[in-house]
Parts: structure tokens; sequence; C-alpha cells
């Protein structure tokens, strides 16, 4: 039960950041909680690269005498990883950019003040 | 001569990669025409439309070899094989769609120089193109890549670029910005369903290349370790959520008639023409390619036809009420998006000839109505009804090509509409559901009921105010407009090379689907 | 004189070997025949500014045609001739046209009535100085490319294109007013026929693809191996012929007839058009044409599915002669009595007899000629009465000052009830030969009941005209001040190009009667071609 900790927490992050892109007003909570969300997924990954079989770590495949050997994790997923961080901090960087620009032009980051302005306008 | 075919034999041998690279690092290039001229004007533009013309030239190259070698070109990237490195590959189904996207990409960029000078704030273009050209990397590279985590990556370069690009509207209407962060938010909780799908089959294969994948797969449900494997539903399911975000598949779509609509107007074409169909290309893979004979998806095929038949109807209803034509023909895309999921939904080859076809047709088709609504934006200021009142008369050769490519939206026989209705009625006959077709034809009817209404505002009614001089557009927007909606008509009146190449698609579609 | 002069003319050009015009020896293409109005439309386009020169190019347009029909008309056999491909669409359903006797009945009707029909709208077009002349003369043409596109095609998918462009060619002259009303009545046109063709007869034809491989249209049908196959299963092989039949919303079989009165907003010349020269007649064209060739009239008794065909027909047959009875506007009358006379049509394609199928055939050409001096005249009483008369109850005595005009109209009626010497009078007759042959006693009762209708809603018109003396306070009556009053007892004949052409069809209407050769000889060469059934 405890193996499957880290899935259980990649999950809850996931769902509070899900909640939070849904159920909040504010368009920069919104884009946090975006970023939380695909914070999750990173966990998901990284949790998936553990080479841990009852309680033995995995050995690097390069080392041949497995005494000397450290922990050793599948690096494939923590370097999918890195890209991912990069675009979910891009996403962030394009979504703040909007939230900024959206402030200038409606004066106001609430969705709903923005929603009422543009009922009037039409 | 010796230094030309060696030339051409390199060329020939990295075309997969190419297609990609060109826009690549020319849209990193565009930038530094800024240093020429202030903003890039003219030389960004010029840059742009020689990039996209070398893109096309690549991409009809690549659809040439795959269409006479009739084989899969592979392309390893760093001579990594396949299980460890990235590997590009092209088959019938992908050097189509890289055609398509190269075409509009092309075509777009001709069309874009009138309508980003007169939306696009003048010291921005050099951005504007960079982005531009950045984006279509990514849609090309969405469809020449063979490998899992590669798409999500190329899909990331897509989206963030297209989100940009819907945001440069923010200067003619703030409401862009609003749109664009909408779809930003929405599209990036779809490619993070999607990152999660691949996650689960990573761990379920071990590998991210797709051929490999369904490798593994195949030999797993053989082995019978597939029968109550959770994974592999989880899986299928987030990446069908994630997907069908992507595809604005119904009950999906909410990002899109905004986004559609705010955009520049040569950023409508491009991503109403391109965008959604990537993502059907996406769906296309991992369905078929992937999961295809591992396990049986014919309930999930059937939730998707009736999603398809759903999102037919009610975006076609909500399209006949729309006060601003671009909307229209938003609503209008979420609808022929969804011919194409309930072609591929029959999993049988007319069905699918018939999603594959209309990848084409519909791009071309909408493509062209959005560079006629584009022009009528340039010389009114707006695309609303008041804006297209009694326009017919002072734009003849836009409005006409509005109006041919409305009856190729409704399906009328010459029409590149018509064929792939066709196939997609016989898909459904052949399905045994004539309660498909008749959706289909359905849909068909209120297409004409919202495309006419459109037109009798342009053709019949008076101009609101008779002395406003409006001009025709200039021939920058009239000549692909033109191209695009030509070729509507000459692929309606003789669809055999469409047909025949959507046909040899949907073979290696199925092929992967056989159980 | 005059109309013997004329018909002597009509006669000239109907019998296409004794035409004026030299006659060609080498195999020429019904591609060719689709080409001319098309080319016709552009020059019409081009010139559209000088309208001497537009209307010359029409008429010119409209001659060549009927020249080329004329000697297509010379490869005509039973079995229909060898398709000439244009181009494929989707592999294996190319574009492809060919010359079988009943679409040469069509193609000769409608281009003969076109030369007739231009002249008479140079006189109605000017006389009463209508908008958009030229788009009204460009759709003209390009609508009867679609005719002749639908009367030369050679499979299923060839003539629904052409069905198709044809209701989207007359759209614009539905429309032609720009009225609200006109385009609320184009909007019905257009959204009928549509409808109708792509809910129901695309689905048909897809099924037909689906379960044969072929749209080609085959004497006999193509469905007979399926059926015997069992891969086909009877009912669903009466649903597609279901499909057919109310898919083909120009036959305005009821309930698809609404258009049809709905369309009497458009000018006159439009109104000949749309029910004599080319949409519905491209309507039960495509009926008799699908029961023919893609049906098969012999499958359709073998497993018992055209009964309820019968059925329909007769009761739109009797509804909408009932209904005409009670129409005071003289055009939607005619409009009422154009549906009840294209369930003859229908009637006789399912009646399923050789010599119904005749019948049928011979019918769309009578009821072409009588129907098109019928709205002559009410266009000409239109225009001559400077848009005043448009009600039957106004028609008392016009027969005294527009003699030619209502002896024409006459001479249309009684072949619309099917009295001799009328061209209406053979159909009929055949007709009810059919009926009898088939022992079917309700067709024979709506013929016999129908005759009577036709004489009720249309004698009384005829006697209104001639025998009632003008209304004597008809000044009064209609003035109210109006400054019209004036011209309220001056009118006389309308302009001379519409007297000659409405002139022109009477005669030729009589002249069928007595030289039905051309047409019933085809009209015979379909029928001896379909296979002989033992019922």
């Amino acid at each position: 039960m405890f193996g499957l900790f880290n899935y259980w927490l990649a999950i809850v992050i996931m769902m509070i950041g899900f909640y939070g892109v849904i159920a909040k007003r504010n368009l920069l909570k919104q884009a946090i909680a975006l970023s939380l969300f695909q914070t999750g997924v990173l966990m998901f990954y990284v949790s998936m690269g553990v080479y841990e079989k009852d309680g033995v770590s995995g050995v690097a495949p390069v080392w041949t005498d497995a005494a000397k050997a450290g922990p050793f994790d599948n690096p494939l997923p923590h370097v999918l990883m890195l890209t991912a961080i990069v675009v979910s901090v891009s996403t962030l960087a394009v979504a703040v950019a909007l939230i900024v620009n959206i402030k200038r032009k409606y004066g106001t980051i609430e969705e709903d003040e923005i929603l009422a302005i543009d009922a009037r306008d039409r | 001569m010796e230094f030309e075919s060696e030339f051409m034999r390199a060329l020939m041998e990295h075309l997969p990669v190419v297609v990609v690279t060109i826009p690549l690092f020319g849209g990193l290039l565009t930038l530094f025409t800024g240093l020429i001229q202030r903003g890039g004007g003219v030389v960004a533009w010029l840059w742009s439309l020689l990039v996209t013309a070398a893109i096309l030239a690549c991409a009809s190259l690549l659809l040439w070899q795959v269409q006479t070698t009739g084989e899969q070109v592979i392309y390893r990237l760093g001579s990594w094989p396949e299980q460890w490195g990235i590997v590009y590959i092209v088959d019938a189904l992908n050097a189509y769609v890289i055609f398509t996207i190269a075409l509009l990409g092309f075509m777009a960029t001709l069309y874009a120089k009138t309508s980003i000078e007169a939306e696009v704030a003048h010291d921005r273009h050099h951005q504007f193109y960079t982005v531009w050209l950045l984006a279509i990397a990514g849609l090309i590279g969405i469809s020449v890549t063979g490998d899992a985590f590669n798409v999500y990556v190329l899909l990331e370069i897509a989206s963030l670029t297209v989100y940009t690009l819907v945001a440069m509207g923010g200067e003619r209407d703030r409401r862009a910005l609003v749109a664009s962060l909408k779809y930003l938010i929405l599209g990036s909780i779809g490619a993070t369903f999607i990152l999660l799908g691949i996650g689960y089959l990573l761990m379920l294969t071990g590998t991210l290349n797709m051929a490999d994948m369904h490798d593994q797969l195949t030999q797993m449900h053989a082995r019978g370790e597939l029968a109550h494997n959770r994974t592999v539903l989880v899986g299928f399911a987030f990446l069908m959520v994630g997907l069908g975000l992507k595809m604005a598949l119904f009950p999906l779509h909410l990002w899109l008639p905004n986004a559609y609509t705010y955009a520049p107007s040569a950023v409508s074409v491009l991503i109403a023409s391109t965008a959604t169909k990537v993502g059907v290309y996406m769906t296309f893979r991992f369905v078929f390619t992937i999961w295809g004979g591992v396990y049986d998806t014919s309930e999930d095929m059937y939730l998707l036809s009736l999603l398809a038949c759903a999102g037919i109807v009610i975006s076609s209803v909500t399209a006949i009420s729309q006060f601003d034509a671009k909307k229209v023909l938003a609503y209008s895309s979420i609808g022929q998006l969804a011919y194409i999921v309930l072609g591929f939904s029959m999993v049988n080859e007319p069905g699918v000839t018939s999603s594959v076809i209309h990848i084409f047709n519909h791009a071309v088709v909408k493509g062209g109505m959005f560079m006629a609504l584009g022009a009528v934006c340039l010389r009114t200021g707006g695309t609303s009804i008041e804006h297209l009142q009694g326009i017919g008369k002072q734009m003849p050769l836009t409005m006409a090509a509005f109006t041919i490519g409305g009856l190729g939206l409704i399906g009328v026989p010459m029409t590149a509409g018509f064929v792939s209705k066709w196939f997609l009625i016989e898909g459904a006959m052949e399905h045994g559901h004539w309660a498909l077709a008749f959706v289909v034809l359905l849909g068909s009817l209120l297409a004409l009921i919202y495309i006419w209404r459109l037109v009798e505002i342009i053709w019949l009614r008076p101009p609101l105010d008779p002395k406003r001089v409006v001009k025709e557009a200039p021939l920058t927007m009239l000549i692909p407009m033109w191209i695009l909606i030509g070729s509507s008509i000459a692929f309606g009146i003789d669809a055999t090379w469409t047909a025949e190449t959507a046909q040899a698609a949907a073979r290696v579609i199925l092929e992967g689907a056989k159980l | 004189m005059l109309a013997q002069l004329f018909s002597l003319g009509m006669l000239g050009m109907l019998a296409p070997a004794s035409s004026a015009l030299p006659t060609v020896e080498m195999s020429l293409s019904p591609m060719l025949a689709i080409a001319v109005p098309l080319v016709g439309a552009f020059l019409i386009a081009i010139a559209g500014r000088w309208p001497n020169i537009r209307e010359s190019i029409t008429l010119a347009t409209a001659v060549a045609l009927l020249w080329v029909v004329g000697n297509l008309a010379n490869f005509v056999e039973a079995q229909p001739t060898a398709a000439e491909k244009l181009v494929d669409v989707v592999p294996g359903i190319p574009l492809a046209f060919h010359i079988e006797p009943l679409g040469m009945i069509y193609a000769l009707v409608a281009s003969s009535l076109w030369i007739l029909n231009s002249i008479y709208s140079f006189g109605y077009m000017r006389a009463n100085h209508e908008p958009n002349q030229t788009r009204f003369y460009v759709c003209f043409a390009v609508s009867l490319a679609c005719v002749m596109g639908i009367a030369f095609a050679s499979n299923m998918f060839t003539l629904f294109v052409f069905y198709e462009a044809l209701s989207l060619a007359t759209f614009p002259l539905v429309a032609h007013s720009g009225t609200p009303q006109a385009i609320k009545a184009a909007r019905t046109y257009l959204g009928i026929l549509m409808g109708t063709s792509v809910c129901l007869m695309l689905p048909a034809m897809v099924a037909t693809w689906v379960y044969t491989g072929t749209l080609d249209f085959v004497p006999g049908g193509v469905f007979s191996e399926p059926l015997a196959n069992h891969v086909l299963t009877p009912a669903l092989f009466g649903v597609i012929f279901a499909l057919y039949m109310f898919g083909v919303g120009k036959a305005a079989l009821m309930p698809a007839h609404r258009w049809l009165p709905a369309a009497m907003v458009a000018p006159t010349p439009v109104s000949a058009l749309l029910h004599a020269v080319a949409v519905v007649k491209a309507g039960v064209f495509t009926v008799v044409k699908v029961a023919v060739y893609i049906i098969g009239v012999d499958q359709l008794q073998k497993y018992g599915q055209g009964g309820w065909l019968v059925l329909f027909a007769g009761g739109t047959i009797l509804i909408a002669s009932f209904i005409a009875l009670f129409q005071d506007n003289l055009k939607r009358r005619l409009a009422y009595s154009t549906i009840s006379q294209l369930a003859y049509v229908t009637l006789g394609a399912a009646l399923l007899y050789p010599i119904s199928i005749k019948a049928a055939a011979l019918h769309i050409a009578a009821h072409a000629f009588a129907k098109i001096t019928l709205f002559f005249a009410a266009g000409s009483i239109y225009t001559a009465s400077h848009h005043r008369i448009v009600n039957v109850s106004q028609l008392d005595g016009i027969g005294r000052k527009m003699p030619w005009t209502m002896a024409a109209f006459t001479i249309g009626t009684l072949s619309m009830i099917g009295l001799p010497p009328t061209a209406g009078f053979l159909s009929k007759w055949w007709m009810l030969q059919g009926a009898w042959t088939a022992d079917n006693q309700f067709a024979v009762f709506v013929l016999v009941g129908s005759t009577l209708l036709n004489a009720g809603y249309f004698l009384p018109i005829v006697y209104r005209a001639f025998f009632k003396p003008p209304p004597a306070n008809e000044a009064a009556e209609v003035g109210h001040g109006h400054a019209h009053a004036e011209h309220a007892h001056a009118h006389g004949e309308a302009p001379l190009p519409m007297v000659l052409a409405l002139i022109g069809t009477a005669a030729a209407t009589v002249v069928l009667f007595f030289q039905p050769d051309v047409f019933a000889g085809l009209a015979t060469m379909l029928a001896d071609s379909l296979p002989k059934v033992v019922p």
C-alpha cells in the first residue's frame, strides 16, 4: 500500500490543481492551479522511474559488479520530465503574459467581471 | 550537376526531419528580420513565405516519395535505433497530413501579408512570423514523429504558439486575450491528459516508440496479460479525453468558437484548417497504430460516434443563431470535426477514408472561407452580420469564393465536401447504421440553413450604408483564397487523387486496427 | 395564318431529321448539349450591358441548343448508347452521359420550349421593367445546361449532380424580385428541393451503390442480382424505392409539393421554366428514369413493391385538383393543376406496365406544351392589364380584349383535361389503357375523377373569358381613385413577342395530337425496351 503512496500523492496534487482551474474565478489563481496540475504529472512520471522490487533497488546497467553500485532509478522518465518542466514553465509564462495584458485592457482579472464587461459591450 | 544530384540525394534522405527543421530554424531566424527593418515588415513576410514554400516543396516531395515507393520512410534521429532514439516515420497517412498542413501554411502565409499589416502592430511583425513558423513546425512535427513523447513536446510547441497567435488579435479586439487564455487553460489540461496517457503506456511497455508500443501491447495481449489490466484502460481514457479536447470534440469544444472568432484573420485561417486536424491525426495514431488490435475498442467507438452525432447537430444548430460570421464558421468547424470523428469511429474503409479525405477537404474549404471573411474584416472593419449586408455587390469575387466554400460545407455535389460526405454515408450504410447516415444528412440540412442565411444577407439584402465605398479585396488575399476554393471544386469534380490517397491512408490506419 | 406559319415552324424544329439546319452525320457528344447553354450563359453575362445583343445571344443559344439536341436525336436507339465519361469523381463513379429515348423526350421538350420561352421573356421582362435582367438570362441558360445534364446523365450520380445544380441555378430566378415575400418563397423552394434530395435521394443512391456496386442506368434496373441473392430484402428494396420517389422533390408528389405554389411569386417566364421547361419535368423525368433504369419495373412487380405509389400518386392527383378548384389566384390554380398533372406521370410509372410508362413519357411532353401555354397566357393577362388582373374572378369578358391569348389558353385547358384535338388526350388515353391492363380500379377511378375535376376548375375560366360580359362597373371597382382606372378598358393584347410565343406553344399542343411521332415514337421505343413482364 505504501508503495503506491507516490501515485496517490501525484493524483491528489493533480486534483487540487484541477479543482482550482475549474472553481477559481480569478485568472491568476487559475494559472497557478494549472501549474499545480501539471506538477502532479511530474511526480507521477518520476515515481514510475523507480527500479525497486521487494525492497531491493535496481542496478544501473553500466555496473558489472552489483555490490559497488548505489541505488538506481530509470533515468528516462526524469529526462522526459525535464522537458515537461520546461513546457509547464513556458505555459505559465504565456498565461501570465496574457493575464497582464487582460489586466491592462479590462482593468480586472476576475473572470465574472470580464464576462460582465463583454456582455455590456455587446 | 554533380552537386545538385548530391544535394537532392541528401535532401531526399533527410526529408522527414527537414520538413520540421526548416520552419523551426526558419522561425527563429525570422526574429532577426527585426534588425533589418523595424518590426520586420515586409522582409519578415517574404522570409516566412520563402520558408513555407520550402516546406511545401519538401512535403510534396515526401508525399511523392511515399506514393511512388509505397513504403514507409523511416528516419532515425542521430542514427539511434528505434528503441532508444526518436524516430520519424512517414507513411501514406501522415505524408498526406503533412502535405495538407504545408499547403495551408503556405497559402495562409501568402494571405497573411495584408491581413497582418492591418491587424497586428507594425513593430511586432517579426515576432508574429516567428511564432507563426514555430506553430507550423509544431503542427508538422506532430504529424511526422513516431515517438509518443515527442508528440507531446511538439504538441506543446504548436499549442503555445497558437495561444500566442490567437492573443495577437487582442490589439483589434480585447476579447481575443480572454479567448486565448481559455484556450490555453483547456489546451494545457488536454495536453497534460495526453502526457498522463503516454505515461501509462510507458509504464506498461517501457518504450516510447509507437510501433514498439504496439508490438509490446500485442505480445502482452497474446500472453493474456491485458485481460483485467486497468492500466491500459485508464491510459486510453486519459488519452481520449486529452485528444477530445485537442480535437474540440463535443462536449469538449468550448475553447474553440471564441479562439477562432477573435484571432487575427490569418491566424483563424491557419488554425481552423490545421490545428484540430492534427488532433485527429494523433487520435488515429493512438487509437489505431498503438491500441489497434490490442483490445476491443468497439464500445469506445460507439461512444465516440454518439458524441460526434451530438456534436454535428448541436454545433450546427448553434451556428444558425450566431451574429458573427466568423463564429458561424467556428461552430461549423466543430460540426465538421465531428464528421471526421464519426467517420473513423465506424472503423471500416469508407468511413475512415471519409475522415482522412475530409481532413484535406475541410481544411481547404474552411481555410478559403476564413480568408474571405478576413478580407471583409480588412475592408469593413468587422465580420458581423451588419458588415456582411449587401457586400456581395461590392466584393463579388471574395463573396463568390465564400459562397462556393459554403456550398462545400453543405456538401453540394461537385464540391470537395460532397466527396467526404459520400464516403461517410457509404461507411454508415456498410456499417448497417442508417441512423448515422441520417444524422449526417441532417447535418447537411442544418449547414444549408446556416450558410444560406449568410448567403441571403450577403447577396440579397441591401447594404446597411449604401454610400459606404467598399473595395474588392487585394490580390494577395484573392489569389490564395481562390486557389483553396478552386481546389475545393477541382477535388470535388475529380476526387480520384484525393480519394485514392485517402484510401491508401485508410488502409494504413485499419491495418493497425485489425484484431 | 400566323398560327399556321408558327405551327409549321415548330414542326420543322421538332422533327429533327427534316430540320432546315444542316444535320451532322458524325457522332455528336451529349456533352455538347451541356456546353452550348453554358457558353451562352457566359456570353450573356459579358453582353449584359447591351440588352439587344444579350437577348440575341439568348435566342441564338436556344436555337443552337435545339439544333444540337435535334441532331443527337438521330442517335437514339431503344437501348442507351455507350456512356461517354467526362471525369471520375470518385473512383468508380464518373460523370458520364448517354442518349436514350426518355432523356431525348425531355431534352427535346426543354430545348424547343426554351426558344419560345426566350421570345416570351423578351416581351415580358421589358414590358414589366423587371430588374436584374442579365442575371435572369444567365441563370436561365445555366438552368438549361443543368436540364441537359439531367436528360443525358448515364448514371444516377450524374443525374443527382445536375439535379442539385438545377435547384441552385433556379434559386435566383425564384427570388428574382428580391422582395421579402420572394425571398421567403425562394427559401421554401430551395429548402424543400434540397431537403428532399439530400435527405432521401442521396441515401437511396448510396444504398444503391452499397448493395449493387453501380449507379449506372441499366434497362431493367440494377437490383435483380442482390435481390435474387437475398443480400437485399424486398422490404429494404421497397424502402430504397420510396426514398427515391419522395427524394425527387421536384416531382411535387404530396406531401413534398409546397414549394410549387410558393414559387408562384416569380416572374411568369420563370414559372413557365419551373412548370414546363425544366424543374418539375426534371422531377418526373427522374421518377420515370429511376423506376425504369435503376429500380426496374419488373423487379417492383416481382417483389410487389409498387402498389403504395399508385395510392400516393392517385391521392395527389385528386387532392391537388380539388384544392385547385378553390384557388382564385390564376397562377396558384395553375400550380395546383401542375401538381396533379405531375402525379399522372408518377402514376404512369407506378402502374408498372409498358403502356403506362409510355403514357408517362409522353405526358412529360404533352403537359409541358400545354402548361407553358397556360402560364404564358396568365403572364400576358398580367402584363396587358398592367399588373391588375391576377385572379380568376377578374377574368370576365377578357376573351374579347385578348382573343389570341384566350384562344391559346382554351387549347391549353383542353389538353389539361385530356380532350382531343390536343396532345393531352393521347397520353391520357394510354394512361387509361395502362390502368385497364393493370386492372387497377383505383387508377381508373382517379383518371376519370380527375378529368372531371380538371374540367371543373378550367372550363369556368374559359366560360368567364368568352361568355361573361366585362364588368360594367370595372372602372369603379378597380378604380377607388387609382390612376390605373383609365387603363382598365384600354388594354388589349400583350406585346407581340409574348403573343407569338403563346400561339406557338398552343399550336404545338394541337400539332402534337396530329403528329405525335416525335415524342410518341420515343415513348414507344422506351416502352418496347422494357423487359417483358408476365404478371
